[in-house]
């Protein structure tokens, strides 16, 4: 299918849904509004990739979709929201920085993104040019989720946030090769499965998820 | 005996066998319930990779769109296959003192063999992948099976340093991701869709037409993100507590072989970049970097007190250098930078086989706790100082020899770089020898009762690695082969 102006407008519309949502996270304050969130970009995610799909002619995307629909936007929230339930985690999230200048500082990385990457990308497809700022931002976004948050849980939200920007980027640069698609799925699961088993370890030894209990221990024994 | 060899599957492709050996042992571990014989099925698995990577100097496989070798990435693969077998051998001898000290379950050891292998397997797929994407993966499963085994002894302490490394790695290699994701869109245009706009092999040829605006923020992606795994300053963080909390053994491969391994990936982004010719110049970034490491890790080398974390702030230093170096580039530089690598790898294993025997033995990490090594234990204490004075930099050691040439090209090109070189390398020296003589002599320190007398055997085959890498290291710093040397020339060239 040519890509017409429709399609252009899709794919826009499509990918600043993820990176809205990816500003939705940073101000959230319930941990399982965060989820919801979180489940919320995944969802946009996956009608992203499907929409490339569609329009770039390349069913193995569609695979892609599919997974971003079952194992990010159902699977991956509902287990989180387990786990936080039968580790009775704070359900109230702390952050290290105040919700005004974080939206600050996320405002801030996309006109950055969107400085860098679109004079870079003069020459390429106006399609690909766009959803890559965006899928930046969504990665930025993600990083300063994952530095402003304290707890662990959403700390690890903000890093799947992060893989929604890369999934974005590599979803959009055309006709990129289906191995990295599913090896980066496969390597979230395997992520996945390490964060409960990391859960589990750090549930038998403390008392609480969040990391700055943890950090009692830096740097050296003299 | 030689033609019923040719006639097993693979014998024209070594490379299947040493990822396949590597792979299927780490499933076959993963089963194997008895843990002495884990051991040595670690150590024949590891031994068959090695002596399948020496076919490679022979057999030449031709290039797929999976896999390649050429003149580069063999040096690594053996080195790598080599390290893997000796750091097996010593750790039969360090798991069975664990085990008898009840560290350890025969559920975790279990674990440890199988993801010993499966860390192997990763580490030689990223080197031999002539794919970007599969380079990637490697990485990331190599980032997987480390933490699992940082974690391996469950202390407070472990699962923070494990929780760091996972945290501050999975960024770096997410945002390598998206360095790798831009070098496909620069080559997408030129080379057309799909798997040939990521090979390696391919993408060298095209690299001119490729788009250098593109290129340049790809590298800066490539760059913090691998460079994390290289352990770079600024984002060094997770080294220093993954090398003390793990097993030692993992130790050795971590500082020995996995910071090549994420060396070896910015390396290869950087000869695309240098082969395009229109970007900015990669070595800047690499000297500021390398420079900015060398001097943190040597004026943090002075405050340590734990042993291990001293080592870990060592490989900083060291791969600060070799950074440094092929920063610098042409074919000197990088000559040096490739001897380097090799030396560094095989020093600072021999030191981590070093320190897990004094750690057993003392049952300390504390420097200020281990004294006199040498004339308690001699044959240990010795190998230590030789090993440590060996990474310090003092001749005839290779590592001095790789060094000097580091040195004295800089000074040659920019005199300036030379003296915070120099001037990082010497901080470092006086910290390491100053460490080392509390260690090494005075009255001895009394032997931890926990891990019980260690047998003669035992002993013997911990102390065999050590001492063949620093033999190897000592030849090099004499002696190195015409053929070694014309081949590292070639090498050089290659890297620009």
């Amino acid at each position: 299918m040519p890509i017409t102006q429709l399609s252009y407008d899709m794919a826009h519309l499509i990918g600043a849904t993820v990176l809205m949502a990816g500003f939705q996270l940073l101000y959230q304050r319930r941990l399982f509004a965060v989820l919801n969130t979180f489940a919320f970009q995944a969802l946009a995610l996956a009608a992203a990739a499907a929409w490339q799909a569609h329009i770039q002619n390349a069913p193995h995307l569609y695979v892609t979709a599919a997974i971003a629909l079952l194992f990010k936007a159902m699977i991956v929230p509902v287990a989180l929201h387990w786990l936080v339930e039968k580790l009775g985690i704070h359900r109230t999230v702390e952050t290290a920085m105040s919700i005004g200048w974080t939206m600050m500082a996320g405002v801030a990385l996309v006109a950055l993104s969107i400085l860098l990457v679109l004079p870079v990308t003069a020459n390429a497809a106006a399609l690909t040019r766009e959803s890559l700022a965006l899928a930046m931002s969504v990665v930025l976004l993600g990083l300063l989720m994952m530095i402003t948050r304290r707890n662990a849980v959403s700390q690890v939200v903000g890093f799947m946030a992060l893989e929604n920007g890369l999934i974005l980027a590599a979803v959009s640069a055309k006709g990129m090769p289906l191995v990295v698609e599913i090896s980066i799925a496969f390597s979230v699961l395997v992520a996945m499965t390490l964060f409960g088993i990391f859960f589990f370890r750090i549930r038998e030894r403390f008392d609480t998820l969040d990391l700055s209990d943890l950090e009692t221990y830096r740097g050296d024994r003299q | 005996m030689i033609s019923y060899l040719s006639s097993l599957p693979g014998a024209d492709n070594p490379l299947l066998w040493i990822l396949g050996v590597p792979l299927g042992s780490a499933g076959f571990l993963a089963v194997l319930k008895d843990w002495r014989v884990a051991t040595w099925v670690n150590v024949a698995a590891a031994a068959i990779t090695f002596a399948s990577s020496l076919l490679l100097l022979e057999i030449r496989p031709v290039p797929t769109r999976l896999l390649f070798i050429d003149d580069f990435n063999i040096y690594l693969v053996i080195l790598t296959a080599f390290v893997g077998m000796t750091t097996a051998l010593f750790s039969a001898a360090y798991i069975a003192r664990e085990s008898e000290a009840n560290h350890l379950s025969d559920l975790h050891l279990r674990f440890y063999h199988s993801m010993y292998q499966a860390f192997l397997f990763t580490m030689l797929l990223a080197l031999t992948a002539n794919n970007t994407g599969v380079m990637w993966v490697a990485v990331e499963a190599a980032t997987l099976t480390t933490v699992l085994m940082v974690s391996l002894y469950r202390t407070r302490e472990a699962i923070e340093a494990a929780w760091k490394y996972f945290i501050l790695c999975s960024v770096g290699i997410g945002l390598a991701l998206f360095g790798t994701t831009l070098v496909y869109l620069a080559a997408q245009p030129v080379m057309g869709d799909g798997a040939d706009a990521m090979a390696w092999t391919l993408m060298m040829g095209h690299a001119h037409a490729f788009q250098p605006d593109l290129l340049n923020l790809a590298f800066v992606f490539v760059l913090v993100g691998y460079g994390t795994k290289v352990g770079l300053a600024p984002l060094h963080a997770w080294l220093p507590d993954a090398h003390a909390e793990g097993p030692t053994p993992i130790s050795a491969v971590l500082s020995g072989l996995l910071l090549n391994v994420a060396l070896y990936a910015v390396l290869r982004f950087k000869m695309l970049i240098s082969a395009n010719g229109n970007t900015l110049t990669p070595g800047p970034l690499l000297v500021m970097m390398g420079l900015s490491s060398l001097f943190l890790a040597a004026f943090m080398l002075y405050r340590r007190g734990d042993i291990k974390r001293l080592f870990a702030y060592s490989s900083i230093e060291h791969m600060g250098v070799i950074t440094f170096a092929f920063g610098m580039g042409g074919p000197l530089a990088n000559f040096a930078g490739l001897m380097h690598m090799t030396m560094h790898s095989l020093t600072k294993s021999a030191i981590f086989f070093a320190v897990g025997i004094i750690t057993q033995t003392t049952g300390t990490k504390r420097i200020a706790d281990i004294r006199g090594l040498t004339a308690s234990h001699p044959v240990l204490g010795w190998g230590f100082v030789i090993a440590v004075l060996g990474i310090a930099g003092l001749p005839p050691m290779g590592v001095f020899m790789s060094e000097f040439l580091v040195v004295s090209s800089t000074f040659a090109r920019e005199p300036l770089l030379a003296v915070p070189l120099a001037l990082g390398l010497l901080l470092a020296f006086g910290a390491l020898v100053s460490r080392l003589q509390m260690m090494a002599f005075g009255t001895p320190s009394p032997d931890a009762r926990r891990y019980g007398k260690a047998s003669p055997l035992s002993n013997a085959l911990a102390l065999t690695p050590l001492w063949v890498h620093m033999l190897l290291v000592l030849v090099a710093g004499l002696y190195l082969p015409k053929p070694l040397v014309v081949w590292f020339q070639s090498v050089a060239k290659l890297l620009g």
